[in-house]
């Protein structure tokens, strides 16, 4: 796990960089490090290693998730140019110092051993969100959304470890695996206990990735956060979320499948009506994505709930496929919403994007792509995406939920095509937006690999 | 290696023409699309009129849940093959006239439509059909919602959710055949009509699957969007949708619905007939009460797949030999009649036939053509229409009497509104709009001349498609009733 290790001192240095008042080193040297990191994780693979005393464990499951969620984080980076470009964020060192960090706390949420290391990869990654999103020191939104994801964080990451106490009082560890047999071989004897303690830790993972009904923070902080933490957030946090969620219900919850089964099944339902309904209602395009993170969390859920072999494989298709998407729709709908100020702040309602196929065809054609995908249309990775979960529900005869998610996939489609008839159906703004290098090449390359993904999903499936 | 060629030559020249934006798309794209058709008809040259699969490929694609990227071409798929091959250089050749913003993308968008629907044609994995099916649908969307008329933004995207909405069932469906299949699970199309299933879960598959290619037909009741996407279109992107994507509809029945679940198709097969006749009688009767020549010519599309879905829900010999070849029949037609329409809008401005009449005064040559199609289309003997709808009205009325006796009226509607069409527009009293109608162009007459000419050599000799076909249909029949 020597990524983590080198992610954090990698942060530190960024901290040191940061006296060199230089953005552009800053942001390759963040790269480097993301790159060394992949690498470190690369040079892991197709080993089982044990660290720190039984602390963490790695396998290529987790390096899989791992590398998306750093994958995820390069990209993101690769976008950031804008950011703190003003006089109100005199250290942007300190911003990139704490995207390494959390990173560094969402790796270790993908392959702890002990629950006191998912405790505190949850925490890492989450404070380092509470302090991201507030960075704009003097907006009000940014503000607000950084106190209510705190507070209502805070008392997730209570549920949670309530919920970790009360398993290690019925258990007597914190081992994940240990758990496992405790309750496979007690579980009948064990009371309650258990199972509220299972419900707790279970509830406070899920606040994280916003399954409805924790998922009231979600629109708000999303809307109120920099755009480039939202979009850090949407993609770094969900797939350390599920990550750490597949892990813990297949490792130690594995005999208690029948039920914790229906929990998932009942919130899975309330989460897709929620966010589908609400997302066809929205005016602005971040608050649109905000909920159409709450409905792919629901559908990332599906395959957990079915357990079968190729679960894993589906949840990481999934997250990847949604990575790609939605960092490209949040890149696209930065520049352009610095384009359109609207009472001196960036515009982000869905008129922004009108005329943007005819002045901008780069921009108009990554947004069609992302969407495309995150609606689930084939030519995308998204289709695939969507394909495995459902036929991951088929192969447990969950028949009824999966109807009901296609129905509601095909809400989706409705609130997905209103960026894409804007850009390329309506007249708009007739001005061309100057695109960042570093910048075209991850809008190019997301678009990229979401239609090849598209085309040839065996490509990585076969890595998963 | 030749199936794989055609879809992938489209595709690419379609991207090529795209990526480069010259001032010669159009010519790029006919080029394309004419070699396309070169190579499609040294296929059905080649083709031996037997029940195997030819000019087969295979290659693994998602190798873990053993998915194979598998194309072939046999008897039911090969007339499709034809028209796609046939229709798209014809449809490119009808706007050279016309003056198109963003030329390279529309060319583009046609050539990448023309792959995916070949794909569906040849595609022997059931994902991979479900593929191509469902990409096809996004060139036509952006053709329809960017060059469409003034409400194309609301009605294209209602014919979008519309049919992704149906397509999603089906998909759910393919996913639950595939894991019916035994040992390591096969997508193959072929294993899937092997299948032990119930009565029960045919019944459920049968409803999905049935929904999906009823809305993308259309049949009654699931027609609200095809009129409207038909007139809001460009003329191109109308004829893409009746002259061929319509026909992934009914290929979908004999390629999936017929042989998988053939106890539920014998069970509920009647519903799908009477919704079928149901569609005949009332879009004729629609039609015949219409004043825009678009929206008749949608209608008479709805009424004419509704007999070739009758007659294939008939499961006769002659109803499904007599839909494949209407298929490639009204396909034919259909184009030439949209053509005709846009003919005249760039002359007039008017699709309303209240505004028109006496153009054959200044343009004999449209009338001649545009009465050989209007034949064709009503199904005079010795026209290319008369022979599919004959085999079709034969399969039906040998599943029932009646119902072969109310399908029969489609005869006469259609006589009835074509004849109306033409005489309104080409003859009867002259106005301002139409005394200055000039004569037909260069690339015009090159249209409509290919046209005119099948229309009458598929009516006189249907045999040597009919031949063709045979085989491949006996062998769908025995499946169906084993």
């Amino acid at each position: 796990m020597n990524a983590i290790l080198a992610l954090a001192i990698f942060g530190i240095i960024n901290l040191f960089l940061g006296f060199l008042e230089n953005r552009k080193l800053l942001i390759s040297s963040t790269i480097i490090f993301i790159l060394i990191a992949i690498g470190f994780n690369i040079a892991d693979w197709n080993h089982e290693f044990v660290w720190f005393n039984n602390m963490l464990r790695t396998n290529n499951l987790s390096l899989n998730f791992s590398n998306i969620i750093l994958i995820a984080g390069l990209l993101v980076v690769g976008i950031s140019r804008h950011f703190g470009e003003d006089k109100e964020h005199t250290h942007p060192a300190e911003y990139y110092a704490i995207m390494l960090f959390s990173l560094a706390g969402a790796i270790m949420m993908t392959n702890f051993e002990n629950l006191i290391m998912l405790f505190i990869g949850l925490e890492v990654l989450s404070v380092s969100m509470y302090v991201l999103t507030g960075s704009e020191k003097r907006s009000f939104r940014s503000n607000e959304a950084a106190l209510k994801y705190f507070l209502m964080g805070a008392f997730a990451t209570g549920i949670l470890l309530f919920g970790i106490t009360l398993i290690y009082g019925a258990t007597s560890s914190f081992n994940i695996h240990t758990i496992g047999n405790e309750i496979l071989t007690k579980g009948v004897y064990m009371g309650s206990m258990v199972f509220v303690g299972i419900s707790l830790l279970l509830i406070g993972l899920l606040f994280k990735v916003s399954i409805a009904p924790f998922h009231f923070w979600t629109p708000d902080v999303y809307e109120g956060a920099p755009t480039i933490f939202t979009t850090f957030m949407s993609t770094v946090v969900k797939t350390a979320g599920f990550a750490a969620i597949y892990r813990i219900t297949t490792i130690s919850f594995d005999s208690n499948y029948r039920y914790w089964w229906a929990f998932f099944i009942i919130l899975t339902v309330l989460t897709l009506l929620i966010s589908n309904i609400t997302a066809v209602y929205q005016k602005s395009f971040k608050r649109m994505m905000a909920y159409s993170s709450i409905s792919h969390a629901a559908y990332l859920l599906i395959p957990i709930i079915a357990k079968t072999p190729h679960s894993a494989s589906a949840v990481l298709f999934y997250s990847l496929a949604y990575t790609f998407a939605t960092i490209s729709a949040f890149g696209v709908m930065m520049l352009v919403s610095e384009a359109n100020m609207k009472d001196g702040k960036p515009d982000e309602e869905f008129s922004i994007f009108n005329g943007l196929g005819k002045k901008n065809p780069l921009l108009a054609f990554c947004l069609a792509i992302s969407m495309l995908s995150l609606a689930g249309i084939p030519l995308t990775a998204g289709f695939w995406g969507k394909f495995f979960v459902f036929s991951n529900a088929t192969e447990r005869h969950i028949v009824w939920l999966l109807i009901y998610a296609v129905l509601m996939s095909a809400v989706g489609i409705y609130y997905y095509f209103k960026p894409i008839i804007n850009a390329y159906m309506k007249e708009g703004n007739e001005q061309t937006i100057e695109i960042p290098m570093l910048y075209k090449v991850v809008l190019i390359f997301c678009a990229i690999a979401t239609l090849v993904l598209g085309i040839l999903p065996d490509l990585v499936k076969s890595i998963f | 290696m030749l199936t794989l060629l055609i879809i992938l030559l489209p595709l690419i020249s379609g991207a090529i023409i795209w990526l480069i934006k010259g001032n010669s798309s159009k010519q790029l794209a006919l080029l394309s699309s004419l070699v396309t058709f070169l190579l499609g008809a040294y296929i059905v040259w080649k083709f031996a009129p037997n029940t195997e699969s030819q000019f087969a490929i295979n290659y693994s694609w998602i190798t873990s849940a053993n998915i194979n990227f598998s194309l072939g071409i046999d008897g039911i798929s090969i007339l499709l093959v034809l028209l796609t091959t046939l229709v798209v250089p014809l449809i490119i050749l009808s706007t050279f006239d016309k003056k198109i913003e963003n030329q390279s993308l529309f060319y583009g968008l046609i050539l990448m439509m023309q792959s995916a629907l070949l794909g569906v044609f040849t595609a022997k994995d059931v994902f991979l059909f479900y593929f191509f099916f469902e990409v096809a649908l996004i060139p036509i969307y952006f053709i329809a919602s960017i060059w469409g008329g003034e409400n194309r933004i609301k009605v294209t995207f209602k014919f979008f959710v519309y049919t992704v909405f149906g397509s999603l069932f089906m998909l759910l469906a393919l996913v639950y055949l595939y894991f019916q299949t035994p040992g390591t699970h096969s997508a193959n199309i072929v294993d899937l009509y092997n299948l032990n299933l119930s009565a029960n879960q045919q019944t459920f598959i049968f409803w999905a699957i049935f929904l999906a290619f009823a809305i993308k037909m259309p049949l009654f009741p699931f027609h609200s969007w095809q009129p409207d996407t038909y007139v809001e279109s460009p003329s191109a992107g109308t004829m893409l949708l009746s002259g061929i994507m319509l026909k992934m509809g009914t290929y979908g029945l004999l390629r999936i619905l017929l042989p998988t679940v053939p106890l539920a198709v014998q069970q509920w097969g009647n519903i799908a007939i009477i919704l079928s006749i149901i569609g005949i009688i009332y879009g004729s009767i629609i039609a015949i009460q219409q004043s825009d020549i678009k929206r008749l010519i949608a209608y008479s599309s709805f009424a004419h797949v509704g007999l070739m879905a009758a007659g294939i829900f008939s499961l006769t010999i002659s109803g499904i030999q007599g839909s494949l070849i209407q298929m490639l029949a009204h396909g034919i037609n259909v184009v030439g009649l949209f053509f005709v329409a846009e003919i005249i809008l760039r002359r007039t401005g008017t699709h309303d036939l209240d505004k028109l009449g006496a153009i054959t005064k200044n343009t004999p040559n449209l009338t001649v053509y545009f009465i050989v199609i209007m034949l064709g289309s009503v199904a005079l003997p010795l026209a290319n229409g008369f022979v599919g709808e004959f085999l079709l009205l034969k399969g039906v009325y040998e599943y029932n009497i009646w119902a072969g006796a109310v399908a029969g009226l489609t005869i006469i509607l259609g006589a009835i509104y074509m004849l109306r069409l033409v005489q309104k527009s080409m003859f009867g009293n002259g106005n301002s709009t139409t005394e200055s109608f000039t004569d037909l162009t260069f690339s015009e007459k090159a249209t409509l001349l290919p046209i005119a000419l099948l229309v009458i050599v598929l009516g006189i000799a249907p045999n040597i498609l009919l031949k063709l076909t045979e085989p491949a249909v006996n062998q769908l029949l025995t499946i169906i009733n084993k």
